[in-house]
C-alpha cells in the first residue's frame, strides 16, 4: 500500500466519522453561516461596496471556519489513543497529515458551498458568474489552508490550549495564501478576466507546504 | 536462538526523570517475556520505547534486527497500549476494516469476520463501540493488535478489564501465536495469568532490571516469590 492509498483510508476512515458524528460539519457550518448573516445585518453596504469587500469578508470567514474543523482532525485520535495505534502501525505519519488534510478539506469545500449559496441570497450577489475558476479558487485555498492546519493541528496535539493556539500560530503563516484568494474572487465576483499571478502564489503556497508536511510529518507526531 | 529484541545500556528521560536506567535486556525470537513491576517502574515506557512511539535518550535497541520505528520494525509489531486504540463512533467491524486496510491484511474481509467470532463480538459487530462495555473494548483491541498475525507483540496490560473466560481467550491467543513462533513482550500485574503464560520474565523497579531470566516452577506456584527475592522494596 503506498503512502497516497493510506492518506485515502486515513480520509474514508475519518469521513465515515464525521458523518456519523457531524460534529465538525455543523460546528464550522454554523459558525460561516451565522458570521455571513451578522456581516449582512451589521452593514448597510451599496452592491459596489459588497463586491469590493466580498473576498475578504468570504475567505477569513472560511478560515475561521476552517480552524473549527482541522481542531477536529487530530483531537479524533486522542480518545483510547487511537494515535499510538496507527503511529505503530506501518503506516506513515506523512500519510497520517495528509489523509487529515483531505478529510479537512473535503468538509471545508462543503462549509464553503453553503456558504457561497447563503451569502448569494444576504448580499443580493450572482457568484456563479465564472462557476469553474471560482471552483478551482477554492480547491487550491481550501487545501493550502488544511494542509497547514493538518500540520500545525498535529503539533498543537498535546496542548491544553489546542483550540487557542492553533488559529493564533497558523493565521500569520496563511496570508499570502488569504490575499491570493481574496484577490481571485473579487475578480471572479466582479466577473473580471484570470489573473495567472495569484493562481502562482496559491500553487506554489500549496506546493511548499504539502512539501514540508510530508518531510516533517514524523518528527512532529513521533518526537 | 535470535534476539527479537535486544536493549543495550538503554536511558530513557522525561525532563530530568529517568524512567529507564541503563537497560540491558535481550528477548528471544518465538519467547514469550512478562514484564513485572509495580505502578510507575518503567513497564509502560519501555512498550512504547520498543514500538518507536517514544525516543529514548542512551544506549541502543534493536527490535527484529532493525531500529524501533523503521518500517520493518512496524510491520511486525502488534502494539496494544493502555489506550484501546479503536474508534468510539465507528463499529467494531469498521473499526476492523479500517485496521485491515491500514496495515494490508491479505483476504480483508475473511480475516475481520473470523477476528470477530474468535472474540466473541460477531454478533455485536455492526454497533458503534461507545456502546460496548469495557471488557467488549478490549476484545476488540485484541481482535485489532492480532488482525495482521504480528511476529512481535507488545502488550501493555493487556488482561484489564476481562473477565475469566476473555481472559482464557487471551490465552490460547497468545500460545497460538508462541506456536506460529512469534515473541511476546507483555506487562502485567495479574501475576498468576502472567507466570502460566510466560515462558520469562523481567522484574522493573524504578526504571532498574531487577531480574532477567526463564520462568521457573517456583515462580508458577507462587507468584510473589519473584519480588520477595528480587526487589529492594521486598515482597507482595
Amino acid at each position: 500500500m503506498n503512502a497516497f492509498s493510506q492518506a485515502l483510508s486515513i480520509a474514508r476512515k475519518d469521513l465515515a466519522i464525521e458523518l456519523r458524528t457531524k460534529e465538525s460539519l455543523n460546528s464550522a457550518g454554523a459558525f460561516a453561516v451565522v458570521i455571513l448573516l451578522l456581516f449582512s445585518f451589521a452593514f448597510d453596504l451599496s452592491p459596489e461596496e459588497t463586491k469590493d469587500i466580498s473576498g475578504g469578508l468570504l475567505w477569513l470567514c472560511f478560515s475561521f471556519a476552517g480552524a473549527l474543523v482541522f481542531n477536529r482532525g487530530f483531537a479524533r485520535e486522542m480518545p483510547n489513543e487511537c494515535l499510538d495505534a496507527l503511529l505503530s502501525s506501518p503506516l506513515s505519519a506523512a500519510s497520517l497529515v495528509i489523509g487529515k488534510a483531505i478529510t479537512s478539506a473535503l468538509l471545508l469545500l462543503v462549509v464553503e458551498a453553503i456558504s457561497f449559496f447563503v451569502y448569494g441570497i444576504f448580499y443580493d450577489t450572482n457568484w456563479l458568474k465564472q462557476p469553474w475558476s471560482l471552483l478551482a479558487v477554492c480547491v487550491f485555498a481550501t487545501w493550502g489552508i488544511c494542509v497547514i492546519g493538518s500540520v500545525f493541528g498535529a503539533l498543537t496535539i498535546n496542548l491544553r490550549l489546542r483550540e487557542l493556539m492553533l488559529p493564533v500560530i497558523i493565521y500569520p503563516l496563511l496570508i499570502p495564501l488569504l490575499i491570493a484568494s481574496i484577490e481571485m474572487t473579487n475578480l471572479f465576483l466582479t466577473n473580471q478576466a484570470f489573473n495567472f499571478m495569484w493562481l502562482r502564489v496559491l500553487l506554489v503556497f500549496d506546493i511548499v507546504f504539502t512539501c514540508l508536511a510530508v518531510a516533517l510529518a514524523e518528527i512532529i507526531l513521533v518526537n | 536462538m535470535p534476539a527479537a529484541i535486544s536493549l543495550e545500556g538503554v536511558w530513557k528521560y522525561y525532563g530530568d526523570y529517568p524512567a529507564l536506567r541503563d537497560y540491558t535486556l535481550k528477548i528471544e525470537e518465538g519467547s514469550c517475556c512478562a514484564i513485572l513491576g509495580r505502578n510507575g517502574a518503567g513497564k509502560t515506557t519501555l512498550l512504547r520505547v520498543l514500538a518507536g512511539l517514544s525516543p529514548f535518550q542512551k544506549g541502543s535497541i534493536a527490535v527484529l534486527g532493525s531500529k524501533p520505528r523503521s518500517s520493518e520494525a512496524r510491520r511486525a509489531i502488534g502494539f496494544l497500549g493502555h489506550g484501546i486504540g479503536v474508534y468510539e463512533d465507528l463499529t467494531a467491524k469498521e473499526n476492523l476494516d479500517f485496521f485491515a486496510t491500514a496495515l494490508n491484511v491479505p483476504k480483508e474481509k475473511q480475516t475481520v469476520s473470523a477476528w470477530l467470532e474468535r472474540v466473541d463480538l460477531a454478533r455485536v459487530a455492526n454497533i458503534p463501540v461507545r456502546q460496548y462495555s469495557r471488557g467488549m473494548r478490549q476484545r476488540l483491541a485484541l481482535a485489532r493488535t492480532f488482525l495482521a498475525s504480528p511476529r512481535l507483540f507488545l502488550l501493555d496490560e493487556p488482561f484489564t478489564s476481562l473477565d475469566d473466560r476473555a481472559i482464557k481467550m487471551l490465552g490460547e491467543l497468545l500460545r497460538d501465536a508462541r506456536d506460529r513462533g512469534a515473541t511476546i513482550l507483555f506487562s502485567t500485574h495479574q501475576l498468576r495469568e502472567a507466570m502460566e503464560i510466560a515462558s520469562h520474565v523481567a522484574l522493573i523497579e524504578q526504571g532498574k532490571l531487577r531480574h532477567a531470566g526463564e520462568r521457573t516452577r517456583e515462580m508458577l506456584e507462587d507468584p510473589g516469590f519473584l519480588y520477595r527475592e528480587h526487589t529492594e522494596l521486598g515482597g507482595l
